[in-house]
């Protein structure tokens, strides 16, 4: 083998090796991986590869088990369940994704900006983000919507809106703890103004744990987007969204017909342990010393 | 003492200002018209006009703020058009069922959670740990009305053990004298053996529910706190002093790891509001959470924002009450203020 050809490919390799040897200590996120990947080729390719049309009724196979031809069985009109579990997976997954990068970029940066600059910024974010808190999230969710109204652009907002303290907490500690760093005076004295600082030196050192956050921020913004459409505050049906369909089924649990809300719980309750396993096993190669 | 519940009450005040000026914003940020609405679909232009002077419509905003503080003041949230109450009397009426069913799963979790945690942090890398740890992961990730349906399939239609999931009393039990409004206190105070079984049996699985949501994160918190109390200076100190390794747990190990278990309830019991709304509507719990709910579906919207106001004030006072009970745990916090 010849000498480290360059910093990158070398830092790259270890990441590599670290990241073979945490697999092989712990085989449930290599599980979460595979999970992760073919949800990922569900939500692309799902609605190409579903046996039957997601919103076609069919008077003729209402609530129907499952059966072989309806994997999953049908619901109260007749719509196979299957098909509607896999559609959905897109919608759920892109809402949710949505408002987790919405939230990590605006409260990464004003957090990072009122780390860094102190003053009124630092007083303002940390106003709002007291404030938020001062909600129980879930219900600061149901309020906003009912005033905005339920598009989809305002459920992501909303749910944007009430992740956003996490990630200005985090950043603002995380920039804080940098800000008097070697490397940050290096940067000074070389001439650099304090917005390049920030930006190129200091932010970007604070991203890794803030990386851990969103990913494990993300199997919460799936529960809250399909809590809030289960109680009706969030997409509308007949759209096949994970939330809507366990809700739909829910009538039917008391009288034995399970599987209309079973499989898409059950899809929702998978996807979001994937994102909280591979979450734990993002934060054990970030940050070894948080490990539980 | 005394002096640190005031201080305290004046570091929950800016919580409060910010609850109230939201939920005003959120009022005011209505979708369409609000005095078109309240009027109704029939009104002419003139009636739209005396009800926006009537509802401050057309004063400026600050001043609007002062009109909706002044409401409140005077306990004044509106009136259901639903129930045609005042949404605060609604809202009385119902909370001591939300409180009661919120109670029950906090204490569950606690009474369940903690000593998990001891148990998976005593015993690091045992079975008993990697069961704890399973545990914990599925309860994070466990949607509630998810677990809710499922209780409801097995122990309400599988097994026959559960009553149907239909509120807080079967229709042949009349429901007890109103004290306290939570029904087994009232009728342990009436001295009702049956009416007390009868809210039971129909508490156990929305308690459960709520229990099961909040055990992993007091779980979770529990372990890793008597894991690092475990690790310190002073129990290695107290176990080579010969002390039974009982004492050491218990009275040593246990009583400082409570204090970040303490603050996570505060956050648990946050949570444990939002899921509130959700087992609520499986289990026709008459709440405040269905009632919001209720009115949601009739785009009623006042008793919507008084329930979020009421779950923020219940909140912002809990948070209240865990700082002073810090206090009660640590000496260090006393004296520090």
């Amino acid at each position: 083998m010849s000498a480290p050809a360059s910093g990158a490919g070398f830092a790259l390799r270890q990441a590599l090796r670290h990241g073979r040897h945490l697999l092989a200590e712990n085989p449930l996120s290599l599980v979460a991986f595979v999970m992760m990947v073919s949800f990922l080729g569900l939500a692309l390719l799902g609605q190409w590869i579903v046996p039957f049309d997601p919103l076609a009724s069919d008077a003729t196979a209402q609530l129907q088990a499952p059966s072989r031809v309806h994997w999953f069985g049908t619901d109260q009109v007749g719509r196979d369940i299957l098909s509607r579990v896999v559609v959905a997976t897109r919608l759920d997954l892109a809402i949710s994704a949505s408002a987790v990068v919405l939230s990590f970029a605006a409260g990464s940066v004003a957090g990072a900006c009122a780390g860094f600059y102190g003053g009124w910024l630092e007083r303002i974010t940390s106003r709002v983000v007291d404030t938020i808190m001062a909600f129980p999230l879930f219900v600061l969710a149901m309020g906003i919507i009912v005033a905005v109204g339920t598009t989809l652009t305002n459920i992501i907002i909303t749910i944007a809106v009430i992740n956003f303290p996490s990630y200005a907490r985090m950043a603002r500690a995380e920039v804080n703890v940098r800000r008097e760093a070697g490397y940050v005076e290096a940067a000074r004295l070389a001439g650099n103004s304090p917005g390049r600082i920030l930006a190129l030196h200091v932010y970007p050192n604070c991203l890794p744990p803030l990386i851990v956050q969103a990913s494990m921020n993300m199997g919460w913004a799936m529960l809250s987007v399909a809590g809030l459409s289960f109680i009706g505050l969030g997409v509308r049906p007949p759209t096949p969204e994970w939330g809507i369909m366990v809700s739909e089924g829910a009538a039917f649990m008391i009288s034995g017909e399970w599987w209309a809300a079973f499989f898409p719980g059950l899809a929702l309750m998978l996807a979001v342990l994937t994102f909280n396993l591979l979450g734990d096993a993002l934060r054990d190669l970030v940050d070894p010393r948080r490990r539980t | 003492m005394l002096r640190m519940i005031g201080r305290r009450l004046a570091a929950a005040l800016p919580g409060v200002i910010g609850v109230i000026v939201v939920t005003f914003l959120l009022n005011r940020a209505l979708p369409g018209d609000p005095a078109a609405y309240f009027a109704g679909p029939a009104a002419t232009p003139r009636a739209i006009e005396e009800i926006r002077v009537k509802l401050g419509l057309d004063k400026s905003l600050p001043e609007q703020f002062g009109l909706y503080v002044r409401d409140l003041v005077r306990g004044d949230l509106g009136t259901s058009l639903t129930t045609g109450q005042p949404v605060v009397a609604d809202l009385r009426a119902r909370l001591p069922a939300s409180l009661e069913l919120t109670l029950c799963g906090l204490l569950l979790a606690i009474a369940v959670g903690v000593p998990l945690g001891i148990f998976a942090a005593t015993r690091p890398g045992s079975w008993a740990d990697h069961i704890a740890r399973v545990l914990m992961t599925m309860g994070n990730s466990m949607p509630v009305f998810f677990s809710a349906l499922l209780l409801v399939y097995v122990f309400y239609y599988l097994l026959g053990w559960a009553p149907a999931p239909l509120g807080r009393l079967d229709a042949f039990t009349p429901p007890p004298g109103s004290v306290t409004g939570s029904f087994l206190v009232d009728s342990l105070l009436m001295r009702d053996g049956t009416v007390f079984l009868a809210a039971a049996k129909q508490l156990v699985l929305p308690t459960a529910t709520l229990g099961l949501a909040a055990l992993a994160p007091i779980a979770r918190i529990t372990r890793a706190a008597m894991l690092g109390v475990l690790a310190s200076d002073y129990v290695r100190t107290a176990r080579a002093g010969g002390l039974a390794p009982r004492t050491v747990l218990y009275v040593y190990a246990l009583r400082n790891a409570l204090l970040p278990v303490v603050t996570a309830l505060g956050i648990v019991f946050a949570f444990l509001l939002g899921v509130n709304v959700v087992v609520e509507k499986i289990y026709a719990w008459p709440g405040i959470g269905s009632y919001a709910l209720e009115a949601v579906m009739t785009s009623d919207y006042a008793p919507v924002q008084g329930f979020v106001l009421t779950m923020a004030m219940i909140y912002v006072a809990l948070n209240l009450l865990i700082d002073i009970l810090y206090g009660v745990i640590d000496p260090r916090v006393r004296i520090e203020t």
